[in-house]
C-alpha cells in the first residue's frame, strides 16, 4: 500500500501544532533559566553600575544636565597628553610583542608533541602568575643597582646606570611582559591549524623553505596574530597597574587620570566620561576588527 | 513480559505499531518534513531510505523525540506520544558515531537503561551476559569502549539499545561508518537479530542496496515526503515514479508516446499491452539495465521490446560487464550483463551492431514528473 | 648525519638553518620566566633595599609576612575571596554555557555576548562602576560585594573552557542517554559532566586564581579589614618597597605553580582517558 505525503487538508497539517508549540517554547525558556543566574550578577555587576556612569557622565554638580565633562577632554591638555600616551603605549607594546611573540609562536608551532607542553609552561606560567608579582618583579630587575643595570654595566654596553623604570622604557618591557602571553596563545592556535599539505605543496611547486613560509605560513597564520595583538591592544588601553608602578607617575594613561580625578577631586562626573571615552574606543577597535576579521572564529574555535 | 519463542531466544511479547499522521517540521521556510503519513506494522523492518537532506533522519529523530515537529501525530499502537519527552518513550536507538559512553566499560554501557529502570544488580548482570551472548560479544564486558574496534562498538550499541526490551528499535544508518565487507556482514546479522527479537524496527540509510537487502518494506522518502511505501521487490519492479525509479537500482528513462486508445509507444514499437489512463505529463520506459539482453536471431515481438542499435562502449567491471548501446535517434541504452561464460552474452565491441531486447514483463512504466 | 644537518621538517629544513630560531626563543623563553622565578631568591635577601644578588641571606621577611596580623588578615581576606568566587562562579559558568551551547533559540548568540562582557570592558571602568553602585547600597567593603564583583569577573573564563569541552565533546551521548530513559538533568550528571569534569577543574582554578590575582577591583572595593592581599601589596608598591612584598611573591609564584602544573597533569590524564 503506496502512501503519500503531500498537501492534505488543513486539519491535518496543525494536528497538536499548538501544543507542540507551547512545549517548545516552555523547554527554551527553562534552558535559558539556567543562564539566568550568571546574567543577574552579570547585570548587577557591569552593566548597572557602567550604565549609571554612562549617566553620571552627563551630570554636573547640581545633577543637570551638561557637556563640560567631555568638553573639558577636548579644551584641556593633559586629558589630551594621557590619550596620546595611552596610544603610543598600546601600540608600542602591541609591536613589541608582535615582534618577539612570533618568533616564540613559531618555535612551539613546530615543536613535535611531546615537547610543546613543556616550552609552553615557559609561556603559560607568566601568564597564571599574579599581574602584581610580575610587576614588582621588573620593578626590582630595572632599578638602577637591579640585575641588568649591573649587568649592563658589567658586560661594558654602558658606564653608569641607566633609568630603566619609573619611566617609559620601564612601562613598556613591563607591559610587554606581561601581554606577551595574550598575543602568543591565539597565534599559537591558529598556526597550528595551518594544514602541513600546503607547505608540502608549497615545495613541491618549487618554493624555497623561507619563500613558502612569507607567502603560505605567514598570510595564514595572520588571522592569529591579528586576533592576538588586537587583544592586546584593547588591554593595554585600560591598564592601570603596570603603568602605575613602572611608570613611577610619569606615565600617565587614561587609566591612571581617572583614579587619579577620584582621588583628588573626587569628580564623578569627568572620571565617569574618561571611562566611557575608554569603554567607547575598545568597543570601537573590537567592532573594525570583528567586522574585518574572524575575531570570534579565531577565538572560541575548536581546540 | 518477555516469553521466549521455539529456539530459547527471547522474543519481546508486543512490538508495537507505529502510526504517523500529517507529521510536519519546518527549518526557517524549508520544510524539513511535509505532512509526512506513514503507518509502520508491528514487527515489521522498515527502512528510511532517501538522499542527503531528505528528512529520513528528521523524521527518526521525530519518532524518537529528539526533535519537536510543528506539526503531527505519532502514536504507538493507540498512544499519542508526539508530546512525550524522549527518555519516556521507551525506544531503543542506535546512532550512527554509536555514541557509547567512554567513561564506562561495556557491560556498564548496557547496564546503564537496566539501571535507569531499577533492575536488581543480580538480574543486570544476567540480563547483560545475554545480550552480549546475543551479540557475539560474550566474556568482552569488562573491556573499555577504546579497546573495541568498530564492528565490535556497534554491537555494544545495538546490544545497550535492546537489552532493556523495548518494543520499537530505531537506527540511524548505523552501519555507515564500517568498511563494505564488515558492513555486508553486518547487515545479514542484524537482519538476523531482528528476527530473534522481533520488534519493530525503523532503520534510516541512503544506501539502497542495504535497504533491499535488510527491509521487510522500505519508505523512499525525498525532499521531506514519502515516494513511495512498499516492499524491496515491489519497489524495485514497479517504481511508483521517476525519483524511485532513479534513486533504486540503475535505470535507464525513456520517454513514451500515448495513442487515442490509451497504449503506450516508443517511436514506433508499442510498449505497452494494456491500456492506460491518461497520465499528466505523460510516462515514461524504465528500463533496468540487467534486464536487457542481447536478441539472437528474431524475437518474439509478442513477447519481447526489440531495440536494434550500435553498441559505443563496452566495459568489463568484475561480476558484470556494462555496455552503451546507441538506439535511434541518439538515445543510448545502458545494458549490464553477467560475465560467466554460460550467461552466454560472449563480448561486444564498440561499432559492431546488435539487437538488445526487453521482456515485456520486465516492462516498467511510470507517470512523469514534468 | 649530525643533528645540526638533519632535516628538522617534511620540507627539509634542517635544524642548523633554524638555528637562530631556536636562540631567540631560547631567550624570549627565559625573559618570560626569569622575572617570574626572580622574587624567589630575593625574598630571603636580607637587605632592607630590593637587592639582587642578595647580599645576606635570611628568613626576616617571610617571619615578618606571618607574624604580621595585617598581612595574614589581607591573606586570609583573598583565601576566603578566591574559594568563595570558584563555588559561585564554577557552577553558574557551566550553566549558562551548557544552557546555551544546548540552547536552539536564536536569542543565544546575543546572551554569549552579553555574558562575555566583563571581559571586555575595561576593568578600570568596571571597578569604579561597582565602587560608586556599591557605595549607594553599602555594598564597599564587603565581602559579599566582592565576590559578586569577583564572580562576575570569573564566569566569562569559566564558560569559554566549558563551551570548549563542549564542543569536542560528542553531545549525541547525552542524547542516547536520553533515549535509554534518562532526563536531562540525569544525563547531564551521568554522562556529560563526568567526562568534561577536567575542564570544570580547570576553571574552576582559573575562577579562584582570578579573583586571588585581581587587583584593581580590590583596589576600590575592599578596604579596610576586608582589604584583599593585592591591595596591600598594591599600596606597598607604590609608598614604600615593602621587601615582605617578595616573600609574599614567592608564595603566590608557588601557588600559581602548583595550580598551573596540575591543570596541565589534569588535562593529559583527561586525555589518556
Amino acid at each position: 500500500m503506496n502512501c503519500e505525503g503531500g498537501m492534505e487538508s488543513g486539519d491535518k497539517r496543525l494536528l497538536n501544532a499548538k501544543a507542540l508549540k507551547a512545549q517548545e517554547i516552555k523547554e527554551q525558556w527553562t534552558l535559558m533559566s539556567l543562564a539566568g543566574p550568571t546574567l543577574l550578577i552579570i547585570v548587577l555587576v557591569i552593566f548597572i553600575p557602567v550604565g549609571w556612569l554612562f549617566y553620571l557622565s552627563f551630570i554636573d554638580g547640581d545633577g543637570q544636565f551638561t557637556l563640560e565633562h567631555y568638553r573639558k577632554m577636548i579644551e584641556y591638555k593633559s586629558y589630551a597628553r594621557t590619550f596620546v600616551t595611552t596610544f603610543e603605549v598600546s601600540l608600542l607594546t602591541t609591536l613589541i610583542c608582535i615582534v618577539i611573540g612570533y618568533p616564540l609562536a613559531y618555535f612551539l608551532a613546530l615543536l613535535p608533541a611531546r615537547w610543546s607542553g613543556i616550552f609552553m609552561l615557559a609561556v603559560l606560567l607568566p601568564f597564571w602568575t599574579s599581574l602584581l608579582v610580575r610587576t614588582y618583579a621588573w620593578l626590582v630587575l630595572l632599578q638602577r643597582k637591579g640585575i641588568l643595570n649591573d649587568f649592563g654595566q658589567h658586560i661594558g654596553l654602558w658606564d653608569s646606570p641607566i633609568k630603566l623604570v619609573h619611566n617609559m622604557t620601564g612601562t613598556l618591557i613591563g607591559m610587554a611582559h606581561i601581554m606577551l602571553p595574550f598575543l602568543v596563545l591565539p597565534l599559537y592556535g591558529a598556526m597550528k591549524k595551518i594544514d602541513q599539505n600546503m607547505m608540502y605543496a608549497a615545495s613541491n611547486l618549487g618554493a624555497s623553505p623561507v619563500k613558502a613560509f612569507w607567502q603560505v605560513y605567514f598570510p595564514l597564520s595572520l588571522p592569529g596574530m591579528v586576533a592576538g595583538s588586537l587583544i592586546v591592544f584593547v588591554l593595554c588601553l585600560g591598564f592601570y597597574v603596570t603603568p602605575a608602578v613602572l611608570g613611577g607617575g610619569r606615565v600617565i594613561m587614561v587609566a591612571t587620570q581617572i583614579t587619579a580625578i577620584l582621588e583628588n577631586q573626587f569628580n564623578w562626573g569627568s572620571a565617569s566620561a574618561l571611562g566611557v571615552v575608554l569603554l567607547f574606543a575598545t568597543v570601537v577597535v573590537l567592532y573594525l576588527a570583528a567586522r574585518f576579521f574572524k575575531l570570534d572564529a579565531a577565538l572560541f574555535g575548536k581546540s | 513480559m518477555a516469553n521466549h519463542n521455539d529456539n530459547g531466544a527471547l522474543k519481546h511479547s508486543t512490538a508495537l505499531p507505529i502510526h504517523i499522521q500529517g507529521l510536519t517540521k519546518k527549518y526557517g521556510d524549508l520544510y524539513a518534513l511535509d505532512s509526512v503519513d506513514l503507518d509502520i506494522n508491528s514487527g515489521e523492518f522498515l527502512t528510511l531510505l532517501g538522499p542527503s537532506g531528505s528528512g529520513k533522519t528528521t523524521l527518526l529523530m521525530a519518532i524518537a523525540g529528539f526533535n519537536r515537529p510543528d506539526a503531527g501525530s505519532i502514536r504507538f499502537d493507540k498512544k499519542e506520544v508526539i508530546l512525550m519527552p524522549p527518555h519516556k518513550r521507551d525506544v531503543g536507538m542506535v546512532f550512527q558515531s554509536y555514541a557509547l559512553f567512554p567513561h564506562m566499560s561495556v557491560a556498564e554501557n548496557i547496564a546503564f537503561p537496566l539501571k535507569l529502570r531499577g533492575v536488581s544488580p543480580k538480574e543486570c548482570t544476567a540480563r547483560v551476559a545475554e545480550a552480549l551472548e546475543t551479540v557475539q560479544l560474550s566474556g568482552l564486558g569488562d573491556r573499555g569502549i577504546d579497546q573495541l574496534s568498530g564492528g565490535q562498538q556497534q554491537r555494544v550499541a545495538l546490544a545497550r539499545a535492546f537489552v532493556f526490551r523495548p518494543r520499537i528499535l530505531l537506527m540511524d544508518e548505523p552501519l555507515s561508518a564500517l568498511d563494505k565487507k564488515l558492513r555486508e556482514r553486518m547487515q545479514i546479522e542484524l537482519k538476523h537479530l531482528h528476527q530473534k527479537l522481533g520488534v519493530t524496527t525503523v532503520y534510516v540509510t541512503h544506501d539502497q542496496r542495504e535497504a533491499l537487502t535488510m527491509s521487510d518494506r522500505i519508505a523512499v522518502i525525498n525532499d521531506g515526503r514519502l515516494a513511495q511505501v512498499d516492499t524491496p521487490k515491489a519497489i524495485y519492479n514497479h517504481p511508483a515514479n521517476a525519483f524511485v525509479a532513479d534513486f533504486i537500482g540503475e535505470s535507464t528513462m525513456l520517454p513514451l508516446t500515448r495513442d487515442e486508445s490509451g497504449y503506450l509507444y516508443f517511436n514506433d514499437r508499442r510498449i505497452t499491452d494494456t491500456a492506460v489512463k491518461d497520465a499528466p505529463n505523460g510516462w515514461s520506459l524504465v528500463i533496468r539495465p540487467e534486464r536487457l539482453y542481447v536478441v539472437d536471431g528474431e524475437a518474439d515481438t509478442n513477447q519481447v521490446v526489440v531495440f536494434d542499435g550500435t553498441v559505443v562502449e563496452s566495459v568489463f567491471q568484475g561480476e558484470t560487464a556494462f555496455a552503451l548501446v546507441a538506439i535511434d535517434e541518439g538515445t543510448e541504452l545502458s545494458v549490464r550483463f553477467g560475465t560467466s561464460s554460460a550467461a552466454g552474452t560472449g563480448s561486444l565491441h564498440p561499432g559492431e551492431q546488435v539487437s538488445i531486447g526487453l521482456l515485456r514483463e520486465d516492462v516498467i512504466i511510470i507517470p512523469r514528473d514534468r | 648525519m649530525s643533528w645540526w644537518t638533519s632535516p628538522a621538517s617534511d620540507t627539509q629544513v634542517t635544524h642548523g638553518a633554524r638555528f637562530w630560531l631556536y636562540v631567540v626563543a631560547a631567550i624570549i623563553m627565559l625573559l618570560l620566566v626569569i622575572p617570574t622565578f626572580i622574587v624567589i631568591p630575593m625574598s630571603f635577601s636580607d637587605s632592607q633595599y630590593l637587592e639582587f644578588p642578595p647580599s645576606n641571606w635570611s628568613v626576616r621577611w617571610y617571619d615578618e609576612y606571618f607574624g604580621s596580623s595585617k598581612w595574614m588578615r589581607a591573606t586570609v581576606t583573598s583565601l576566603q575571596l578566591g574559594v568563595l568566587t570558584m563555588l559561585l562562579a564554577t557552577p553558574l559558568g557551566t550553566m549558562a554555557a551548557y544552557a546555551l551551547f544546548v540552547s536552539r533559540h536564536k536569542v543565544t548568540k546575543v546572551i554569549f555576548m552579553l555574558l562575555i562582557t566583563p571581559l571586555i570592558v575595561p576593568v578600570i571602568l568596571i571597578a569604579i562602576g561597582v565602587f560608586y553602585a556599591f557605595g549607594r547600597v553599602g555594598l564597599n567593603n564587603s565581602i559579599p560585594g566582592l565576590v559578586i564583583a569577583h564572580t562576575a569577573m570569573a564566569t566569562p573564563l569559566v564558560m569559554i573552557v566549558i563551551t570548549a569541552a563542549l564542543r569536542s565533546y560528542d553531545l549525541n551521548q547525552e542524547r542516547v542517554a536520553r533515549s535509554l530513559g534518562a532526563t536531562r538533568l540525569k544525563a547531564f550528571f551521568t554522562i556529560t559532566l563526568p567526562q568534561i569534569k577536567f575542564s570544570v577543574i580547570t576553571s574552576a582554578l582559573l575562577s579562584f586564581l582570578t579573583s586571588f590575582d585581581e587587583v584593581i577591583i580590590a583596589i576600590f572595593v575592599s578596604g579596610g579589614s576586608n582589604a584583599t592581599l593585592t591591595k596591600r601589596m598594591f599600596s606597598a608598591l607604590r609608598d614604600f618597597i615593602d621587601p615582605t612584598i617578595a616573600a609574599i611573591s614567592t608564595i603566590m609564584v608557588l601557588v600559581s605553580t602548583i595550580l598551573l602544573l596540575a591543570t596541565q597533569a589534569i588535562g593529559s590524564k583527561g586525555k589518556k582517558s
